[in-house]
């Protein structure tokens, strides 16, 4: 076990170590040129080779990576070429709104997806279960902006029952968090369908049925806790996906999350934020993946962690 | 009999994609002939007096939009945008997925690895924020777009095309036509590729609907398909400070979007219930 997981965690850096390589390319190849962006328009062309040597970007590449990388094992992302302070005093003043909202949503897809997973699996083939199946496709076809966009003219616009972006009160949190959650929950009613279903198939099923246990109990009871264990996994998967998608909901609520941190350094090419937002995602996909796969022997007995 | 009837249903919703996906590829074709106006003219009785849009009427049967623009002529021509991304990013990221994932299967060692390990780190990505940093790079053409999403869609398919390699490259059949002195090629394109391609075409369709919501999103943020190039994502993007007072400009190519992806990904899931024989049944 600790031999598993000290290999995974190897492998999870090296990954990082590439993920922060693509992406310092990516940004070094960029035909903005933040040296010009910070001097402004009318700046003089002495001013802007000035720029470039006080940020090393008259270095080569792979020069500039390696002191990237150093000051990165001091924790040092960089300082944000605009707001003039520490990326990582950015990156930790906005982590926590973030996490909150992960948290909140996850939550809420957790409970609208099992609920709605577990009645379609005992309604398997009535119209109940067609209707949520159909639910869950619109679910992963709808775009976060669109239901965002209505969640707030519904009920910020007309009903006026929330407020219509920004962050403080637990009002703040309900139209990101429902949004998310709404469109998040499809994909765990689907496998929580299907996990159910294949519970109810089981001989000790058959059995405490025969007992005459009664059917909410054979449900609640006997079936629900074996068949959420796959939903336990999808969890770590779920952080990397919401990590992934942050930028649209926490732009269009004026959430004051990484994901907006991380729109208003992409539009001014303000990189070492961009650079740090990447790596936080990065960092949080590879554990909720590591998570996923620890927890997979707790769903499955059979799997064992030595591969 | 429930089964009957859940089978006819999906069926059904199987038909309704076909013909939604029809419906929307043939305003997409005929767009010129179907349009009832130019969708970048600036109408002068386009915008009410205080210049603002206008809502639905029969002059303009869905209302114009903040520049006095007929919207349905714009939703119509926005079509085009949807899926033309739609088919050329998915199509290339469908080749690179296959290619490295049939490579990776077929060679497998160290080659084989090296592929699998990139295809991690690719899916380590926080995809959204790369295609996001990616499209504001390069100021975005309609191709440009297309690569980007290309770029960050290929990765699932990569590893989906690996695992199904490695399972087909083992059965028997493989085994003997190589034993009978079959070259590469002729395993490859004779015996395993035919194999591969119901997988090939379920992903080539449910990546249609990833790929025109990646589009949709992009456009949205204004680093997507540039104006005046009407796409659904960058008509929201126009319009959206209107959508207290003219909602509909925001909701209709909103509609617009979801119904395009729910069609492709219904299709995709009843393909693949009808091309995968171990799903049969499951459902």
């Amino acid at each position: 076990m600790i031999r598993y997981v000290s290999r995974r965690l190897l492998q999870s850096a090296l990954i990082l170590l590439g993920v922060s390589f693509i992406t310092f390319f990516l940004l070094y190849i960029l035909p903005a040129d933040p040296a010009q962006q910070i001097a402004g328009r009318s700046a003089t062309p002495e001013t802007i080779a000035n720029i470039r040597v006080q940020l090393g970007l008259d270095q080569p590449l792979f020069v500039q990576y390696w002191h990237y990388l150093v000051n990165l094992v001091h924790g040092n992302f960089g300082r944000s070429y605009i707001q003039r302070t520490d990326v990582s005093e950015l990156l930790a003043s906005r982590l926590g709104p973030t996490l909150y909202l992960m948290l909140c949503s996850i939550l809420i897809e957790l409970v609208i997806g099992i609920t709605a997973g577990v009645i379609a699996a005992v309604k398997r083939g009535k119209t109940s279960d067609n209707a949520i199946m159909l639910f869950s496709f619109i679910g992963v076809s709808a775009p976060q902006f669109i239901l965002s966009i209505l969640m707030l003219y519904v009920f910020a616009v007309k009903l006026k029952w929330f407020p219509i972006g920004g962050y403080g009160t637990p009002e703040h949190f309900v139209l990101p968090a429902l949004t998310l959650g709404i469109l998040g929950s499809g994909w765990y009613g689907r496998v929580m369908r299907s996990s159910m279903l294949d519970v109810l198939r089981q001989d000790y099923i058959r059995t405490s049925r025969a007992k005459g246990a009664s059917e909410l109990r054979v449900v609640l009871v006997h079936s629900l806790r074996n068949a959420i264990l796959p939903i336990v996994a999808m969890i770590g998967l779920d952080i990397g996906i919401f990590m992934g998608g942050v930028v649209v909901v926490e732009s269009v609520f004026a959430w004051p999350g990484i994901g907006q941190l991380a729109w208003q350094a992409i539009q001014r090419v303000d990189i070492p934020i961009i650079m740090g937002v990447t790596l936080v995602s990065a960092i949080a996909i590879v554990l909720g993946n590591l998570l996923a796969d620890l927890l997979s022997p707790l769903v499955d007995p059979r799997i064992k962690l030595n591969r | 009999m429930n089964s009957t009837l859940r089978r006819l249903l999906h069926r059904k919703l199987a038909l309704g994609s076909v013909l939604v996906i029809l419906l929307i590829t043939s305003a997409a074709l005929f767009a010129p002939e179907i349009a009832p106006y130019n969708p970048n003219e600036q109408f002068m009785n386009g915008l009410s007096p205080l210049g603002s849009p206008l809502a639905p009427s029969s002059h303009y049967l869905l209302g114009t939009d903040l520049l006095g623009r007929d919207l349905l002529s714009r939703l119509i021509y926005g079509a085009r945008t949807s899926l033309i991304i739609g088919i050329l990013a998915n199509g290339v990221a469908v080749l690179i997925g296959t290619f490295l994932g049939v490579l990776a299967g077929f060679l497998r060692g160290p080659t084989g690895s090296a592929i699998m390990r990139f295809t991690d780190l690719m899916m380590a990505f926080p995809a959204l924020l790369l295609a996001i940093t990616l499209a504001s790079i390069f100021s975005p053409s309609l191709l440009i777009v297309a690569l980007v999403i290309a770029m960050v869609n290929w990765v699932q398919i990569a590893r989906v095309i690996y695992t199904q390699t490695i399972s087909i490259s083992e059965r028997e059949f493989i085994e003997a036509t190589r034993s009978l002195g079959a070259s590469t090629p002729r395993i490859l394109f004779k015996h395993l590729l035919p194999h591969l391609l119901p997988t090939i075409l379920v992903w080539a369709t449910l990546g249609i609907a990833t790929t025109v919501l990646l589009e949709a999103t992009l456009s949205f943020l204004g680093i997507g398909v540039r104006p005046p190039t009407p796409s659904w994502g960058n008509i929201i993007f126009e319009n959206q400070s209107y959508f207290a007072t003219a909602p509909w400009l925001v909701f209709l190519p909103g509609v617009a979007i979801v119904l395009l992806a729910l069609a492709f990904n219904l299709l995709g899931d009843a393909l693949r219930d009808e091309l995968d024989p171990t799903q049969r049944g499951r459902s």
